[in-house]
């Protein structure tokens, strides 16, 4: 028998939401702005965001979708580009084993950069959490995302004319914010340059996009290299 | 809605969806080889920097590296930011505001 004062205190989903909420809403509604404004519909914009739930990559299924890019190279670039959520679900599979296993094909739909970095850091401190705190952080998360890029798209459709100037560059800025939060140690730092220098390069060779996916690809299988060499020594 | 879209947002449904899942759901008992862990690690940082590198530093497919490039020039103070704060928001309203600044005085 369990009796109540055995249930555990999880820690509080919501209130580790919080961070994320703020991150999320200026992203969100610039994202829907752009969308909208890159000739999308407020539904397909929000298909995205219901469905896929992805920033970075729903920015960039955007640009490729406006430039016309195939299926082919659509989802395979976002598969790469989301590739990383298999190392975050790896990493949260050994605490996610305590929790009912029925919780899992939904709850794993949320892993983002952001619930992934918030969720490791609050399993490594405390150990009393439950499933309601994945619950509580991922879809105060998810309805910040959702509620953000759709406030963006309903302003995006009202608003005419070009007055998005600013927001041309919130894609860059984005990747440059993003870029200096994975960035520790001089390895990567090397694996950045390396990286972009070449897709820079493999864009005057390769058609479309593809730039990004090989060079992707080759940075990340040259970090392997960099690794071993480093260990070697 | 268009039939192309629509594959499309299932397509990218399921590549995203299923690496976030299988680890969690099923592999939580295989421990993944060193290499695969490595490039994984490396994965976030290439693909950022693929994306990033073309749109600042190309322009009309030519290498663009001129004192009136304004994606180049917002992305030094976005990045002194990015670099300071470490987090997303900051950083994004930063290189926002530069560009919007810097496209009225270079015109």
């Amino acid at each position: 028998m369990i009796v109540d004062s055995d249930v555990k205190k999880s820690i509080n989903g919501v209130k580790s939401a919080l961070p994320i909420v703020l991150g999320y809403l200026p992203i969100g509604f610039a994202y829907g702005l752009v969308g909208v404004k890159s000739g999308f519909t407020i539904s397909q914009v929000m298909a995205l965001s219901l469905f896929v739930y992805a920033g970075s990559a729903q920015f960039i299924a955007i640009s490729l979708l406006s430039a016309g890019a195939s299926i082919v190279t659509l989802v395979s670039t976002i598969f790469i580009v989301n590739l990383r959520h298999f190392l975050y679900s790896t990493s949260l599979s050994q605490y996610m084993k305590y929790i009912s296993r029925k919780h899992i094909p939904i709850l794993s739909f949320f892993i983002t950069d952001e619930t992934y970095a918030v969720a490791i850091t609050d399993l490594q401190t405390n150990s009393e959490y439950t499933e309601g705190y994945f619950y509580q952080l991922f879809l105060t998360s998810y309805t910040a995302w959702v509620f953000a890029s759709f406030l963006g798209a309903v302003s995006g459709s009202l608003i005419g004319g070009s007055i998005n100037v600013g927001l041309d560059f919130a894609l860059p800025a984005m990747y440059i914010a993003l870029l200096l939060m994975q960035i520790s140690g001089y390895k990567k730092v090397f694996i950045s340059i390396f990286s972009g220098l070449l897709s820079i390069t493999l864009m005057f060779i390769l058609p479309g996009n593809t730039n990004v996916i090989v060079a992707a690809l080759i940075g990340a299988g040259m970090g392997v290299l960099l690794d071993k060499w480093v260990r070697n020594l | 809605m268009g039939t192309k879209f629509i594959i499309s947002v299932i397509g990218m449904f399921l590549v995203t969806y299923i690496p976030r899942f299988m680890p969690v759901y099923g592999l939580t008992k295989i421990e993944l080889p060193q290499t695969v862990k490595s490039f994984l690690e490396y994965v976030p940082v290439a693909v950022l920097s693929a994306l990033l590198f073309p749109v600042i530093f190309i322009k009309d497919g030519r290498l663009f590296l001129d004192l009136s490039n304004i994606y180049l020039l917002s992305a030094i103070p976005t990045f002194i930011a990015a670099y300071f704060t470490r987090k997303l928001f900051t950083p994004v309203v930063v290189g926002i505001v530069s560009y919007v600044i810097l496209s009225y005085i270079i015109k």
